[in-house]
């Protein structure tokens, strides 16, 4: 289909972020629309009823939406760059490390940020073993996906660059290269990457963009990511 | 011995092993199917699934796939001369993704629903009356989520179906009331071999979650 998608999304936002790098990588003809997640367009609520949640893509009148599924539905798509593997199993182990980081990796960061006392050590002591099994599937590899970035690099793109960001407006320092070195350097060579490098904002903005939510983040642990 | 088939790990109860159940035997797949004991835990399953160490695990042509939509999309994509699963239209395997997905929060809050008492079992009970109605205006008026075939969307939700006992003597509701056209749905799903061989009797299903609360203290 030769349409163009739009992508209702929000540079802030690392899920938004995935479906935008994945259309980049296939050099899609997309349109970026900028959503106010504190006044949701009607676009927004009409083709995300159930969730009402970014990133939503929009393709020729039909809607996608979960950051992940998004992602699929363009490797299936479009034509050109391969964004998961054709085997069957590496492809199933593909979706099982994305789903790990959506389960696990990063709401153990998360809530490390934005706790104190007993429960901050907990979470912070299950970051630390998550970040630790995410770092061992790179496992000589430059990217998850092996010499070029593919579905779990993605998926992790959080990881790569909002982490840092967040870990220093929260005051902790958990993903640092003396404790992680092989995923730092992944970070720093996915962030390095062309598609990705289009797609993210200025790393102050986003820095004074969480500092300046993070009471209100701090109270609710709602993410706030526009 | 070495087979060269499918080993499943699962445990009798669990929806989502019978997800898979349901989706080998659609496919028309032998297989060895091993049941765990979730309260000692084998080594294999320890070994299969060190990240979760939960059920179901496939094991095939030595390698381990975990997570029951994991490994649907596994058995379809190598399997992929026998009956489809999924739809081969990008758009409406996101589609079958995304209600795939949504089963998971259904089960999630059936959990909650027996878990849970008071305030906390209601709000339970409405989201899951809630989640139903979507699942029903998905549906419509079709035979399957899949339109004339059984498929993805269906195997995925179809176990939770036998828990609806367990849901309703709970927390004293009728799904049948909330959600009719799921209820008959099922009830077609059910004359399917694949699903009748893979669910287990509601009542059946109560008696464990029975067992359950107790052994966990959600009395």
């Amino acid at each position: 289909m030769a349409e163009t998608a739009k992508l209702l999304g929000t540079k802030g936002s690392p899920y938004s972020h995935r479906a935008e790098v994945a259309l980049r990588l296939k050099e899609a003809n997309f349109e970026f629309l900028h959503e106010d997640l504190a006044h949701k367009s009607d676009m927004l609520l009409r083709y995300n009823p159930i969730h009402k949640k970014i990133p939503v893509l929009v393709h020729g009148e039909k809607s996608i939406v979960e950051s992940l599924i998004v992602v699929e539905y363009v490797d299936e798509a479009f034509d050109g760059y391969a964004i998961l593997p054709s085997d069957p199993y590496e492809r199933a182990m593909a979706r099982f490390w994305a789903r790990y980081i959506d389960e696990k990796v990063i709401p153990a960061f998360w809530m490390s940020c934005w706790t104190d006392g007993e429960m901050q050590k907990g979470f912070i002591a299950q970051a630390k073993e998550t970040l630790t099994t995410l770092e061992g599937q790179l496992k000589g590899k430059k990217f998850f996906g092996g010499d070029s970035i593919g579905f779990v690099d993605l998926a992790a793109g959080m990881v790569a660059f909002w982490f840092g960001i967040l870990q220093e407006v929260a005051g902790i320092n958990l993903l640092n290269e003396e404790d992680y070195p092989v995923l730092c350097r992944w970070a720093d060579d996915y962030c390095s990457i062309e598609p990705v490098k289009e797609s993210l904002l200025d790393r102050k903005l986003l820095v004074a963009h969480f500092a300046s939510k993070k009471e209100k983040i701090f109270a609710t642990k709602a993410p706030v990511y526009d | 011995m070495c087979s060269n088939g499918p080993v499943l790990l699962d445990f009798w109860e669990s929806p989502y092993g019978q997800r898979v159940r349901i989706a080998l035997a659609e496919k028309g797949l032998e297989y060895e199917y091993k049941e765990e004991d979730l309260f000692n835990k084998s080594d294999l399953l320890r070994k299969s699934n060190p990240v979760y160490k939960k059920v179901p695990v496939l094991i095939h042509d030595g390698k381990t796939i975990c997570e029951s939509l994991i490994i649907m999309e596994y058995i379809d994509e190598v399997w992929s001369d026998k009956v489809k699963i999924l739809p081969s239209d990008p758009y409406q395997r996101a589609q079958a993704r995304f209600w795939a997905d949504f089963s998971n929060k259904v089960c999630e809050c059936g959990q909650r629903l027996w878990q849970l008492k008071g305030e906390g079992q209601e709000a339970a009970k409405k989201e899951m009356i809630e989640k139903l109605r979507l699942f029903e205006a998905e549906l419509g008026d079709k035979e399957y989520f899949g339109g004339d075939n059984f498929g993805f969307v269906d195997i995925a939700l179809v176990p939770l179906t036998s828990c609806f006992y367990t849901y309703e003597t709970c927390a004293n509701f009728k799904i049948e009331e909330a959600a009719p056209k799921i209820v008959a749905w099922a009830k077609r799903c059910m004359e399917r071999e694949s699903v009748a061989k893979s669910l287990y009797e509601p009542s059946k299903v109560y008696d464990f979650v029975c067992f359950l609360k107790k052994h966990f203290g959600f009395e």
